[in-house]
């Protein structure tokens, strides 16, 4: 009976539209995951070494102390991420299987899904190091198994809280509260939980934790998922009450008001546009990198711009280069009603510019770090303006990935990166910033290479009109296609 | 109102809209029948140069719709979910697509007080997206949304599929009033033969992609679409 299963999920697998598409991206897809399996266990490998050569310390107690923020983001992120093992299961209600088959194929599948087998990669090469350096095999096995049982007991948990909607939040903030007294150094989780994960390590029976935790968490969610496997009740499609909405105040925007409420609303109303919010608040934080000087290549100068860009533009870069596939679902009706490709535009546009100066005025708790700093960004954010809000958008025109608005898979690394007009249009949008600002800087000093940043900004925006004119024709060319691509569904 | 030159819509040797030439006056209710794949969507998308045909073009009260974009003020359309915005209210829908035609609020209120009984308390004030709406309530959406900003021309696709009997009934209320008494051109596709010649004037029955009858609807005009599909 299982050989069915398989074969239908073999099948909804290499048959989905995404897949389906070209044997060139599915080569390059799978290289990609290759590489980026291989870079992780390599991590595993290197990581051992560079802790006990480099900082000179004992790699497991090392990885210990920071286990619990990798428990706490592994969960996080399966929430954010995993999709729920329902789909597919109404058809089979009907059909001769026993319930109880059913639910432990969907949880069989999440097994092996991607974010459980992912830590395989780094902790398998970390252990072979440490049995390799004298450390007892059977200690290593016993500090595997429990955080197998750790990751496993994540997966149905994960299960158990979904669809709790706001649980994800207060999870992430406590963790970002604990980690901010941590490196404050005013209350460190860590000295509670690394004897724990050390315990694991040396004591067979604390093993026996976690492993009756798991059953405890399967026992649970099994039951749960069993029970509620009907039309009217855990399958169902959630549906919460809502309000309608006016947002009267956006009407000082004129006719492009009609569109900025819908986007509002499109953010405000679907996972997969939240998400976008979420990580260019994400964003915020990657300047971090740059000016604390805490990776030594990025101490250039002329990395600051770099960082300046991602920094102040996040919510431009991540939205931006959706548009118009945000509006994938309903393209037709935008298509034939009595609409304006330029106010189409223009409010997204806006939508871009609004958030561009929000990051910006936020980033000012960079000033901390000097006035640089803050000047790149200052620099970075009109050059968003400017010119990327423009690139973005021309960009889009040739994107005809439909999204999926109420779902969040795919969130991240969608296949429309290997498409290579887009390709080329991350070289005025990143490389250009860097080469002017580089030209200045090495000729007559940083300010010049921030004023040339500046300039090239001011001078995009001084073209706006021109610039809409010719995406607009680019999207009128391209719409057939447009709406042909948006029709076939995941 | 609407002409038709000549169009046709090839897709790699394989034609699914053939028509030489077709014409239909201002203020005509038309139909169109026949079965799956006879052509029906992909005119109506035509129509609304959502596709874009082969050969020939297409002319709305003077505009070459692949030309000039001057045909969407005056027309409107239901072909589809993809016509809805689904993670709206219906209120809010509504109100988008007044806007878009230039409706004040108040006057997409008054619009939708006339659609109170065809609405029958399922659409306003459902606190619900319209996702979240049943098939049939969402096309009770949709049609009415493409009745918005006093169109002239009105095409729906598959209006009466989804909709209970009673919905149903109204439905065709609406749309004989909407061409008797407003003068507005409406074009229906269907699958149901009494339906289509009880609210049409005039029934184009397609079969793979070509005009194979045009008639004015009288009263042996169900008959003969009966015997017609029967064969």
């Amino acid at each position: 009976m299982f050989k069915h299963f398989i074969t239908l999920q073999w099948k909804s697998f290499w048959r989905s539209a995404s897949l389906s598409s070209n044997i060139w991206i599915k080569l390059f897809m799978g290289f990609w995951a290759l590489l980026l399996i291989i870079m992780v266990s390599f991590g595993g490998m290197v990581a051992f070494y560079l802790i006990k050569n480099k900082l000179c310390q004992d790699p497991l107690d090392f990885i210990n102390t920071f286990l619990i923020y990798w428990v706490i983001f592994d969960l996080v992120f399966k929430y954010a991420l995993q999709k729920m093992p329902v789909v597919n299961i109404k058809p089979l209600l009907i059909l001769p299987f026993k319930k109880n088959k059913i639910v432990s194929f969907a949880f069989g599948k999440t097994v092996f899904s991607f974010f459980n087998i992912f830590h395989a990669f780094f902790f398998i090469p970390f252990s072979v190091a440490l049995i390799s350096n004298d450390y007892p095999v059977s200690n290593v096995l016993y500090w595997n198994l429990g955080l197998m049982a750790i990751v496993y007991s994540n997966n149905f948990l994960n299960i158990l809280v979904n669809n709790r909607d706001n649980l994800v939040y207060i999870i992430a903030g406590i963790m970002a509260i604990l980690g901010g007294l941590h490196y404050f150094e005013y209350f460190n989780i860590t000295e509670y939980t690394a004897p724990f994960f050390r315990n694991i390590y040396d004591n067979v029976l604390i093993v026996l934790f976690p492993i009756i935790l798991l059953i405890l968490f399967i026992y649970l969610s099994f039951t749960l998922f069993a029970k509620d496997l009907f039309l009217d009740a855990g399958l169902a499609v959630k549906s919460k009450d809502v309000k309608t909405e006016d947002l009267l105040w956006l009407d000082r925007f004129g006719k492009t008001a009609i569109f900025l409420k819908n986007d509002i609303k499109l953010i405000k109303r679907n996972k997969r546009a939240r998400s976008t919010v979420l990580v260019s608040i994400m964003f915020l934080f990657y300047g971090l990198l740059f000016f604390t000087g805490s990776i030594e290549t990025y101490e250039g100068p002329v990395w600051r711009i770099f960082a300046g860009i991602f920094v102040s533009g996040g919510f431009l870069l991540s939205f931006g280069q959706f548009v118009p596939s945000w509006d994938s679902s309903y393209y037709p009706l935008m298509m034939s009603q009595n609409i304006k490709y330029k106010e189409y535009l223009s409010s997204k546009w806006w939508l871009m510019v609004i958030a561009t100066l929000l990051s910006t005025i936020l980033c000012s708790a960079y000033l901390y770090f000097g006035w640089e700093v803050y000047l790149a960004i200052l620099a970075g954010a009109v050059y968003n303006i400017g010119v990327n809000s423009h690139v973005v958008l021309w960009a889009g025109a040739y994107i005809k990935t439909p999204i999926d608005l109420t779902s969040n898979k795919k969130a991240f690394g969608d296949k429309q990166a290997f498409n290579t007009k887009t390709l080329l249009l991350t070289l005025p949008k990143m490389v250009l910033p860097l080469i002017l600002y580089a030209i200045g800087h090495y000729s007559l000093g940083p300010n010049a290479g921030y004023a040339l940043v500046v300039l090239a900004g001011i001078a995009g925006f001084a073209f706006k009109d021109k610039v809409f004119d010719i995406i607009e024709k680019i999207y009128r060319e391209e719409k057939y296609k447009t709406i042909a691509a948006y029709k076939q569904k995941k | 109102m609407i002409t038709i030159h000549n169009v046709s819509k090839t897709y790699t040797d394989n034609t699914v809209l053939h028509i030489d030439s077709l014409e239909i006056p201002k203020g005509q209710s038309f139909g169109l029948v026949g079965n799956n794949g006879a052509g029906k969507t992909t005119l109506f998308s035509a129509l609304l140069d959502l596709i874009k045909p082969t050969t020939g073009y297409i002319e709305s009260n003077g505009v070459q719709v692949h030309k000039s974009e001057d045909w969407k003020a005056f027309t409107s359309a239901f072909i589809d979910e993809t016509f809805l915005i689904g993670y709206l209210t219906a209120e809010e829908y509504f109100y988008f697509i007044g806007e878009l035609r230039g409706q004040k609020k108040s006057e997409v209120d008054a619009l939708l007080e006339g659609f109170k009984d065809f609405f029958h308390g399922e659409i306003l004030g459902q606190k619900k997206y319209l996702r979240d709406l049943s098939k049939g309530n969402q096309k009770k959406a949709g049609i009415v949304a493409a009745l918005i900003g006093k169109p002239d021309v009105i095409i729906l696709d598959e209006p009466f599929a989804n909709l209970d009997p009673t919905t149903q009934i109204r439905l065709k209320g609406i749309i004989k009033d909407l061409a008797i008494n407003q003068d507005i051109t409406v074009l229906v596709s269907s699958h149901d033969l009494s339906h289509v010649t009880e609210v049409c004037e005039r029934i184009v029955v397609l079969e793979k992609g070509e005009v194979i009858k045009d008639l004015k609807t009288s009263e042996e005009t169900l008959q003969e679409l009966e015997m017609h599909f029967a064969q």
